[in-house]
């Protein structure tokens, strides 16, 4: 079977009345990683957005980290200030936003500063000497050009007065010198397309949209974009350029696009909704890495999704709770901080059992923390952060693209076991993006649920009622009982219920019996087993673990078999309730690796529930796991096995 | 789930709840007593309240599976069990977000808020005027009795200055919010008060905030008899209620008092409101009550009228009540809006977006 790649962008259309093939000498490579860096206000992010479009629909694989500073406009030119964007594309899968850049555009000196330590040998630079003033050099604390001191001997520099070019090629624009060089990350990003051989009609046909209402400010950034594409042509410090082949093998056939985590999340809940047949809510407060899928929902408002923005995080988990009542999916975003303010109702969802989802797009902790770099140590926070026993399910997606299933999954249960459920992505998946295979619409499951219509209990007397804690045998589930509905009419609220009536009860026998049959019902859940992949059989050393880790230690475990090594690796979707087998896959091997950007939350878990030696790496940087440093981490620990 | 068609359920005369669906039989106060057993202290003025409600619903006329009562925590937050209707039993300030939430997703439904003074206005503060500014369809019934009950008697934020209590034995230290100088300072669009006892007037208060289209917001002052009792007895004692209390009536002059003999006239000088003992020189300047009166000015100083420790000059009925555009109206016009500019969601269009490729198999 020989599988192809097409792009729905000709890539032979010509470009500036040339052939859109450069002339130079083209070298192949297999993977690139480059990393755009420069100040907040530079536009790095929207670079780097771009060149990873260009890519997609080229057919590579790949994988991005953006990494930016928490303030919207940080001091320019200084070391926090710095805003980067790191794209790894490939010929076939790749799984991570790579490890050391094999490019790095430096837009300053900070930047440069700040991302030289993270470069490889040999690695290229293009830097932006317009702006290696000797004040902005003195800001970072360079006291001689690192241009010119031979500190960057050990890389091939390419100095670019990458601003005077710019504001050059714009000359015959109406616009002040300040607004022409704010299209410099558009020549930058000419350049690079041009040295990889990016598809560019997609990035004009943007720019164009982006600005409509300002077509003298389109056609400006289009003639920058073109001019760092013949610039790269015409150099001759730019002897070569690079293809990487699509990817083809790297993709079963089907429909692809490329899409962020906090996207498919988005998605994944309008799906939900239709899948449903009910309305979507979303009661919602601002807060950084979540509030993308805010601004994503109000978009799709003809789906019939109502966004609420509410006063504070309790009045958007209030007001998603009352629409849950009223018979919505209903839904609450949020980070870590918000979900600590969430949780007393949290414990009122648990008692009230009805539907709800809590999605936890997780970031740098404690309080404040790191708002806009990626952790997952709300992982206890989600499995016990509430007062009393108020179990909830956890589901975590491993991938950008696969928020959207979790987010599917994670209704499923809601829905299915009438109860509140943690959805925890974070920082790191929200903002990677990665191809993604777009669904057919009859391969989603279909998550419909049947309202309590009649009563379902007949009292003593003969006449017939409604118990609202009366559950179903196989769930344990109550039945969920609309407003409008005549004749069920009933009362639910934070005070321990009586069985089967739901009555309020301060019987000590009751309050047992509730407290362990909510927590049976989410013991109950279906979820499905853990998938080990052992491919000989011989590893006697398991690395598991769960959420955005998936890509890094996929990675990992690739490179110590590549050198021969032998090491299983599996990884939790759902984190509460654990895959019935997981007891049975620890106890297969000598030791176990989990690796987690926390202290060891899952490892902690794991230790409880199975009594097993699990043995913890950790990193909270901020950033996600290297891989190359992570194999060896892996196999420091499974040295003695 | 659809919302009930706009033109079948019409109830005449009231727009808050025409897309409610109208009650197949007569209704009588029976019908809306749940079988549970109400545990108020003897004596407390909740029930002269839960009795004053469940008798008015019948004359609202709506299917009683479309009503709703929402509340938080504390001892009137008990109300949604004694009511045959749907409800909510929630935790404590978070009603108004919670029944926010269900009115905009389902307007078929007459949602009601039951809330206290500590429930409203100490740890939900924050939802009762985000939830008042933005004018959803809710009717918010703050029963007062300025004291914590449930929690055995400390002072609440509408306790008056220096109040004794268990957790003030020298005299609370913080002055007390006036819950409706509040609600009008927060935007609200319904603005009322009236007292547990006295039914009639109670009643025709219910009245108007159900015919009130977006967020009513009532205050009724509630006799707490174990842990503040007689707070509001100047009121309700025959010869003091005389004179303090004033009797709001849109489209009358503001009198009260023994053969209302004193009236609320405006002082000229400082454009304040006060009390004179009226004759026939100033008859003519004693206000007519303007409950829609375009600003809330002038319902903000009848609401500063009252002493706040002796009472007089407590003014009672609607303060305000001004029509503005209602938000779970707006937010069904923009769903419809959005259809209408978008077409209706087309999910396959959606998740390939603008930008795919193919990969052949
Ligand atoms: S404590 Fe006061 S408010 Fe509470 S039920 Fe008793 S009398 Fe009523």
């Amino acid at each position: 079977m020989t599988s192809q790649v097409s792009s729905p962008t000709t890539p032979d259309r010509p470009v500036l009345g040339e052939q859109r093939k450069p002339a130079k000498e083209t070298r192949k490579l297999d993977r690139v990683v480059i990393r755009f860096a420069g100040d907040s206000g530079d536009g790095m992010q929207l670079t780097g957005d771009r060149f990873t479009s260009e890519t997609a629909s080229f057919g590579n694989d790949l994988s991005t980290l953006p990494n930016f500073p928490a303030e919207i406009r940080a001091p320019a030119g200084t070391l926090p200030g710095v805003s980067s964007f790191q794209l790894h594309f490939a010929d076939h899968d790749i799984l991570t936003p790579g490890d050391a850049p094999n490019v790095l555009v430096a837009m300053n000196p900070a930047a440069l500063k700040a991302n030289i330590g993270d470069l490889p040998r040999g690695a290229e630079v293009i830097v932006n000497t317009d702006e290696f003033t000797s004040r902005a050099m003195g800001k970072v604390g360079y006291a001689a050009s690192p241009l010119e001191d031979g500190s960057l001997s050990a890389y091939a520099v390419h100095p670019v007065p990458l601003t005077t070019l710019t504001v050059e090629a714009l000359k015959e624009f109406p616009l002040t010198r300040k607004e022409a060089e704010r299209s410099k990350n558009m020549f930058a990003l000419g350049l690079l397309s041009w040295m990889y051989h990016r598809p560019t009609e997609g990035t004009e046909d943007f720019l164009r949209k982006k600005f409509a209402k300002k077509p003298e400010l389109a056609e400006a950034n289009v003639a920058a974009f073109r001019a760092g594409w013949n610039f790269g042509e015409t150099t001759e410090d730019f002897a070569v350029s690079y293809e990487v082949a699509p990817a083809e093998a790297a993709f079963p056939a089907g429909t692809y696009r490329n899409i962020s985590g906090n996207l498919a999340l988005s998605y994944g809940l309008v799906t939900a909704s239709r899948q449903a047949d009910l309305p979507l809510f979303l009661g919602s407060y601002p807060i950084t890495p979540a509030s993308d899928i805010l601004h994503e929902l109000s978009r799709h408002k003809n789906f019939g999704v109502r966004t609420f923005q509410a006063e504070d995080e309790i009045a958007g988990i209030g007001a998603a709770l009352g629409a849950a009542f009223g018979g919505s999916l209903a839904v609450t975003t949020t980070s870590g901080p918000g979900v600590a303010l969430k949780s007393e109702t949290i414990g009122l969802a648990v008692s009230m059992e009805l539907p709800l989802l809590v999605v936890d797009i997780q970031r740098g902790g404690p309080s404040t923390g790191l708002p806009t770099k990626t952790e997952q140590a709300d992982l206890l926070q989600a499995m016990y952060g509430r007062n009393g026993e108020a179990p909830v399910p956890i589901v975590a997606p491993c991938t950008p693209g696969d928020c959207f299933g979790a987010a599917l999954e994670a209704a499923r249960i809601a829905l299915t076991y009438r109860t509140p459920v943690l959805l925890l992505s974070d920082g790191y998946l929200a903002n990677g993006s990665e191809p993604w295979r777009v669904p057919e619409l009859d391969e989603l499951p279909d998550l419909r649920v049947q309202f309590a219509t009649t009563p379902n209990h007949v009292a003593e007397d003969g006449t017939e009622e409604f118990w609202p804690y009366l559950r179903e045998p196989e769930t344990l589930a109550r039945p969920w009982a609309v407003p409008g509905t005549p004749g069920l009419e009933h009362r639910i609220g934070g005070i321990e219920k009586q069985d089967g009536t739901g009555h309020i009860s301060y019987d000590p026998a009751n309050h047992d019996l509730m407290v362990r049959t909510r927590q049976a019902k989410i013991d109950g859940i279906e979820v499905p087993d853990v998938v080990v992949d052992d491919p000989d059989g011989q590893a006697r050393t398991l690395v598991i673990g769960w959420g955005s880790t998936y890509g890094p230690i996929t990675a990992a475990v690739r490179r110590i078999r590549g050198a021969g090594g032998a090491v299983a690796q599996a990884h939790l979707r759902h984190l509460n309730p654990f895959p019935r087998n997981l007891g049975e896959v620890l106890g297969r091997y000598q030791k176990v690796v989990v690796p987690e950007m926390n202290l060891g939350q899952l490892a902690h878990l794991l230790r409880a529930r199975y009594l097993v030696d699990a043995r913890s790496h950790t990193q909270v940087t901020g950033l996600p796991f290297k891989a190359e440093q992570l194999a060896a981490a892996i196999q420091e620990e499974s040295a003695d096995v | 789930m659809s919302e009930a068609p706009a033109v079948e359920h019409r109830t005449p005369g009231l727009p808050a709840l025409s897309l409610v669906p109208k009650a197949e039989a007569k209704q009588s106060m029976k019908d809306f007593k749940s079988d549970q057993e109400v545990r108020w202290c003897p004596g407390c003025g909740d029930y002269a309240i839960l009795a004053a409600v469940q008798g008015f619903m019948p004359e609202l006329g709506l299917a009683r599976e479309n009503i709703v009562f929402v509340s938080g925590i504390g001892c009137s937050s008990r109300f949604p069990y004694y009511m045959n209707t749907y409800g909510m039993h929630s935790i404590h300030g978070r009603a108004p977000a919670i029944a926010t939430g269900l009115a905009a997703s389902r307007r078929d439904l007459s949602v009601w808020v039951v809330t206290g003074d500590g429930d409203a206005l100490s740890i939900g503060g924050n939802h009762l005027i985000h939830s008042l500014r933005r004018n959803v369809n809710l009717k918010i019934l703050l029963f007062n009795n300025r004291i914590y009950g449930l929690t055995k008697g400390q002072y609440s934020p509408t306790s008056e200055l220096g109040k004794i209590t268990k957790s003030t034995p020298m005299g609370s230290l913080d002055a007390p919010f006036n819950p409706v100088s509040l609600a009008l300072g927060a935007e609200a669009s319904f603005v009322a008060r009236t007292v547990d006892s006295d039914r009639k007037h109670l009643t025709s208060v219910l009245r108007a905030a159900a015919a009130h289209p977006g967020t009513a917001f009532v205050e009724i002052y509630q006799n707490c008899n174990i842990f503040n009792d007689g707070a509001f007895e100047v009121l309700k004692d025959r010869t003091s209620a005389e004179n303090a209390v004033i009797r709001l009536e849109h489209g009358e002059r503001i009198r009260f008092g023994a053969d209302n003999a004193k009236g609320v006239v405006r002082d000229r000088a400082t454009g304040d409101l006060r009390v004179v003992d009226v004759d026939a020189s100033n008859e003519d300047e004693v206000l007519v009550h303007d409950a829609h009166a375009a600003t809330p000015t002038t319902a903000f100083a009848l609401s500063r009228l009252a002493d706040p420790d002796t009472l007089h000059h407590t003014p009672i009925g609607v303060f305000r009540s001004v029509e503005r555009p209602v938000y779970d109206a707006l937010m069904s016009e923009q769903l419809e809006q959005a259809v209408e500019q978008h077409g209706k969601g087309d999910l396959a269009a959606m998740l390939a977006g603008n930008d795919t490729w193919t990969v052949v198999g």
